[in-house]
């Protein structure tokens, strides 16, 4: 009784230490992948590679990114003026508006749609050049695929992205100006000035801007390397897909609580 | 080819908007202007409650936005609020001595900022001055409590 108690707990504490390697060893796979891929001289070739990329990841993301800002912002005026309307606050709706799409919801929400629009995409995209035994046949003839597949979708991420949430920011305010002076009568005057006022450009646009560049970086990696390192099945291309959109989803909401603590915490 | 070519200038147009919209963010929404930021000088005054007054709020004349509040901290000479305030270097020497500066609040619950208004005495302010006449801030349990106690002795 006694010694198959004992091997079966040492069993389990040897799974625990297997399962804990492996996530050590997975996470440096992923960090020399980043590394190895991203840096390095860009070509005339690469450059095109990355111009086609940018099409697939940025230009066809534009809209399901522009029109959920538009709606975002029509629907933070609307919420915010039942409430400030209370207070006779409804002219720092603008502010409310734009201090809230610029440091939180524009980096966040755009990260995430662009993580299921994108991201899964790169994933599924990679998986099956894998599958299909397509990135080993490259390096046969002697192409790195780290540089010739890998390295321009990472690349369009990086770029991508920022853009992106600069365009939902703006989109929004856009929507929340809609909805606010031109429906609810707030007037336009002071909807512009109280924003002005109370938006700095280096703590509130730039730092929005610092987030996006790292949910862009996050979001980016993680869906490539899933794909580059699935098993090569079509059950492992569906699981590492559904990996990315969860794993990138929580590290952006995980991350940007901490870079929100360390950006505007320190008040 | 053709279509290469449409997907490069769809690109170019993707990043142009994003630059377009950081402009848009930085002039519109941040209120930053493309001028060289004027010149400044300083002038300091002392309050005996600043209230809710934080740094970079606007100092106004006659309801003109004429500077902002640099800094703001405590006087342990006398145990009272010393504030630093830039103001456009049109009004250097154009301020009498006599100035007064009060805090006020915009609307009922708004932001607190600083009213100047002139007196008529002949010296002006230089840069760096104390203005000595000082009005502060209105706080409202304060006000509440001389209520009640002028009702207490009614």
């Amino acid at each position: 009784m006694m010694p198959s108690l004992l091997n079966k707990s040492t069993a389990q504490v040897t799974r625990l230490g297997r399962k804990g390697c492996d996530t050590v060893e997975s996470l440096g796979r992923a960090g020399a992948f980043l590394l190895q891929s991203s840096v390095g001289v860009p070509s005339r070739e690469g450059f095109s590679l990355w111009l086609r990329q940018m099409h697939f990841v940025g230009v066809l993301s534009l809209a399901i990114v522009l029109v959920s800002g538009l709606f975002i912002g029509m629907v933070l005026a609307l919420q915010g003026y039942t409430i400030l309307v209370d207070f006779g606050a409804e002219q720092a709706l603008g502010q409310m508006v734009a201090l809230s799409l610029l440091r939180e919801l524009a980096p966040v929400v755009a990260a995430l749609l662009f993580a299921g629009r994108a991201g899964s995409a790169l994933t599924a995209e990679i998986g099956l050049m894998k599958a299909t035994e397509q990135l080993t046949s490259m390096e046969m003839i002697g192409v790195d695929p780290l540089k010739r597949v890998v390295a321009p979708r990472l690349w369009a991420g990086f770029v991508a992205l920022p853009i992106l949430t600069v365009g939902f920011s703006v989109v929004g305010i856009w929507g929340g100006y809609l909805v606010g002076v031109e429906w609810l009568g707030v007037f336009e005057g002071s909807y512009w000035s109280n924003m002005q006022a109370s938006v700095a450009f280096a703590s509130d646009v730039g730092n929005g801007m610092i987030k996006s560049l790292v949910f862009a970086v996050v979001v980016t990696w993680i869906a490539v390397f899933q794909g580059y390192d699935l098993v090569p099945t079509s059950e492992g291309i569906s699981r590492a897909t559904t990996r990315t959109v969860v794993y990138s989803s929580l590290a952006v909401l995980g991350l940007d609580f901490v870079l929100t603590a360390v950006m505007f915490g320190g008040l | 080819m053709k279509r290469s070519k449409t997907m490069e200038f769809g690109v170019g147009l993707f990043m142009l908007a994003g630059i377009v919209g950081l402009v848009f963010l930085g002039l519109r929404v941040s209120g930053l202007s493309l001028s060289t930021p004027t010149q400044t000088f300083q002038l300091e005054a002392n309050f005996a409650n600043i209230g809710g007054l934080k740094p970079r709020a606007r100092v106004t004349m006659a309801g003109v936005t004429v500077g902002r509040v640099e800094s703001i901290d405590l006087d342990t000479d006398w145990y009272d609020a010393r504030v630093v305030m830039s103001l456009d270097s049109g009004l250097e020497g154009e301020l009498s001595q006599d100035t007064t500066a009060a805090i006020l609040t915009a609307g009922l619950l708004g932001e607190q900022y600083i009213g100047l208004s002139v007196g008529g005495a002949p010296e002006m302010l230089a840069d760096g001055d104390t203005i000595r006449d000082t009005q502060s801030a209105l706080v409202l349990e304060e006000l509440i409590q001389q209520f009640v106690s002028s009702m207490a002795n009614n």
